[in-house]
């Protein structure tokens, strides 16, 4: 059961997603642009800092309404999910965790409030799953260092304000010569080498990134040099969470407007929801739904508890996003023909949920993930 | 069966497969990208017998079987799945006239339609009507040596852009049998257009409903006879569905050649993605899959040739299972190439979004299911 502040968070964001996301949620995906009044409603919202304590000017939430809130935006529009996703997790989760006092005061503090939406840059174009792999080098000077190297698959890198980004400090260390930076993406040598046409959430900008002798001074590292691996990797569990949440989100949405068709739509003389067929597979969605919740919420209780839940996190968004394909694929055979148009919402629901069998860790990760919890 | 094909279609398979190569490939993602729909590519196939794949020689047309045609369409679809469903449903609509319509109406309107100087559209859908089809309600009244024609059609591919409709019209009572197919050409008065469809996929071809406000054709442009309308369209669309399984079939098969060659380059912990055992399994089942989903297929499309009595069932089995299989091996091709495999610059997406519709039109997969489940009980 939900505690009250829980509920209150979930009528918040699924009013939100009703009046402001849903309503102009094509047109974001025709301009290919979030606008900027989101950003500012997101952060009055206090979604921009969930989970960050209110002495970092935070909301302060647990990650169980953390990720009731993401389902909502996501049934809204799943682009905006996205964005709101990779900001709390993992670039602010990371700040929270591994920032200095003085770091999180000039840095976390504007990002909690929503002042600018954070990105995270670890993905290069030959190491996506492989993240010991990774090329893009940091060369230490006087006072800071010299990145040079490029990432791929930036969320945000376009509209965000500043970036973690990961980079190799000692290339013969293997994962312990990788360390963690942070950077605005407005300085010099922060460059957007392209934005990816891609099949879906075309409004959540997509970005190739390229770093030309970009200079950060001593103080944007965090942790410690040697750390990077470590704190790309800690911030997965409240990622996972959240990409499950929202699977779970879009799907919702789909099957929401599946089940209100079937309903009108006849065929051979009655709703089509009276035939047994058509009842039957959205039985089956939805209870795919409901178990992709109850995982999703029961890593985030665990995650709350202060229990570790890599192994819960990885399960949840392996099957959260893998069932959410099928769902949304269930919602537009039930629409029909007019399932493939773009006048009906369900194919860009479609289009925007496959990717979260692959970012944020591919399902094959998560297997691995899970596989090595019982070895 | 020795599960050969012969050394003429082994022939026609390479001719098809070089004007995929050639015609189509270098052009599709232009097509996809900016809605083009390529007539002069669409032309060039008839040039080489495409257009009446199965249609009367006498009046233009190749004479081939449905085998033939599966071969061909799964070539043309591993360039471009949605140009060649297009080309599918001009031979559907064609072949419908080369097989029902009299020896004047064959005259006037099958060489033009052969040749595709006329590019011909399949008007069966109406907005209320899509699995449920005999409930269509779009009417031809007779007035003198006239039909009046009062309705509209939805999802109609080519509405706009095809000079030929072939029509299902309601000329007598409720129910199948009061249904009659007829010829509209593009240009007759009180016949007009919805606005253009916009999809998933599919983009290569214009998708738009089909009015038709007191439309008046010649009774002489009916095709068969009176209430034979029902019967003629599902004709079509036992063939039809057999092209269209190929489509998926043609979209597969160029996926996992993709999915091979990006796993051999493609290195993550240090080795080869072709070496992880996981993903060798799961390029086993697509390749597997995809060889029952073919044969499946020609065993379809076989029933058809030799007119046995189950090639109704035989085609809607191959058309569930071929759709099914082949979007599901698409969709495996695109999660093995990772996050490329959703970015523009790799053809997955495009299969997938492409491949999607086929499990929902010529039939849904849903009447797929009726139509066999109907066969098995009444056996």
């Amino acid at each position: 059961m939900l505690t009250e502040e829980q509920q209150l968070i979930q009528d918040m964001a699924r009013n939100f997603a009703n009046d402001i996301l849903k309503p102009k949620a094509v047109e974001r995906e025709e301009n290919h642009e979030i606008e900027e009044s989101v950003r500012r409603q997101l952060a009055e919202l206090g979604f921009l800092g969930m989970t960050i304590d209110p002495e970092w000017d935070g909301a302060g939430a647990d990650y169980v309404s953390y990720a009731l809130a993401l389902m909502e935006v996501a049934a809204g529009d799943g682009a905006v999910s996205t964005m709101l996703s990779v900001h709390n997790a993992p670039f602010l989760a990371i700040l929270d965790k591994f920032a200095s006092d003085a770091q999180k005061e000039k840095w976390m503090k504007p990002a909690a409030r929503g002042e600018f939406i954070g990105c995270f840059a670890l993905t290069e174009a030959h190491a996506g799953s492989d993240a010991s792999a990774l090329r893009t080098r940091a060369v230490k000077t006087d006072g800071g260092y010299i990145i040079n190297g490029s990432k791929q698959f930036i969320s945000s890198a376009r509209i965000g304000g500043a970036t973690i980004l990961f980079a190799v400090t000692d290339p013969e260390a293997g994962k312990k010569g990788l360390s963690a930076f942070y950077a605005r993406n407005d300085i010099k040598g922060f460059n957007i080498a392209g934005v990816e046409e891609k099949m879906g959430q075309m409004a959540s900008d997509t970005c190739a990134l390229q770093f030309d002798d970009m200079f950060l001074p001593d103080e944007n590292l965090i942790g410690k040099e040697g750390q990077g691996y470590g704190i790309a990797l800690s911030s997965l569990e409240t990622g996972r969470i959240g990409i499950a949440s929202q699977s779970v989100g879009m799907a919702q949405a789909a099957f929401d407007y599946a089940l209100a068709y079937s309903k009108e739509r006849t065929s051979f003389g009655k709703p089509i929801f009276e035939h047994q067929a058509v009842q039957f597979r959205l039985a089956d969605a939805d209870t795919k739904l409901e178990a992709a919740r109850q995982l999703i919420l029961h890593a985030a209780r665990m995650k709350d508890a202060g229990i570790p839940c890599l192994r819960e996190a990885a399960m949840a968004k392996l099957f959260a996003s893998e069932i959410a394909e099928e769902v949304c694929s269930a919602a537009i055979q039930t629409l029909g023909g007019y399932g493939y148009l773009r006048e009906y919402p369900v194919e860009k629901i479609y289009r925007d949920v496959r990717i979260c069998q692959i970012y944020e860790g591919t399902s094959d990760i998560q297997k691995i993930i899970i596989a090595r919890q019982m070895a | 069966m020795d599960f050969q094909l012969s050394e003429e279609q082994i022939a026609i398979q390479d001719m098809a497969r070089s004007f995929a190569e050639n015609e189509m490939m270098p052009y599709v993602e232009e097509w996809d990208e900016k809605k083009i729909f390529p007539v002069d590519t669409l032309r060039a196939a008839a040039d080489l017998g495409l257009g009446g794949i199965y249609s009367d020689p006498d009046y233009g047309g190749s004479g081939l079987g449905r085998l033939d045609s599966v071969v061909i369409f799964e070539e043309l679809a591993a360039a471009c799945p949605s140009t060649a469903a297009f080309l599918s449903i001009h031979n559907m609509a064609s072949w419908m006239v080369s097989q029902f319509a009299s020896d004047t109406l064959k005259s006037k309107y099958l060489p033009d339609m052969l040749s595709m100087n006329k590019i011909a559209s399949y008007c069966l859908t109406e907005p209320g009507s899509g699995s449920d089809a005999a409930a269509l309600r779009s009417t031809a009244e007779l007035d003198g040596d006239e039909y009046v024609l009062n309705g509209s059609k939805a999802f109609i591919s080519g509405a706009g852009r095809s000079d030929v409709y072939v029509v299902m019209v309601r000329t007598g009572d409720e129910g199948p049998k009061g249904i009659s197919c007829v010829i509209v050409e593009n240009g007759t008065e009180g016949l007009s257009f919805g606005a253009q469809e916009r999809k998933m996929g599919w983009n290569s071809q214009p998708t738009a409903q089909v009015q038709f406000d007191n439309c008046r054709i010649p009774v002489s442009n009916r095709v068969g006879n009176e209430g034979d309308g029902f019967k003629i369209a599902m004709a079509g669309l036992d063939g039809g569905r057999l092209n269209i399984a190929a489509c998926s079939i043609g979209a597969a098969r160029a996926s996992i050649t993709a999915t091979i060659q990006y796993m051999n380059e493609r290195k993550q912990f240090g080795k080869p993605l072709a070496a992880f055992q996981a993903l060798q399994f799961r390029l086993a089942d697509m390749a597997t899959e995809l060889d029952a989903a073919r044969l499946m297929l020609h065993r379809g499309a076989t029933s058809l040739d030799n007119k046995i009595p189950e090639a109704t069932k035989h085609c809607a089995m191959a058309k569930r299972f071929a759709t099914d299989v082949g979007f599901n091996v698409v969709n495996e091709a695109l999660q093995l190439h990772g996050g490329y495999g959703y970015l523009r610059d790799f053809p997955l997406e495009r299969y997938l979004r492409d491949l999607r519709v086929h499990q929902i039109l010529e039939g849904t997969n849903e009447i797929m299911r009726v139509i066999i489940a109907r066969a098995m009980l009444q056996e």
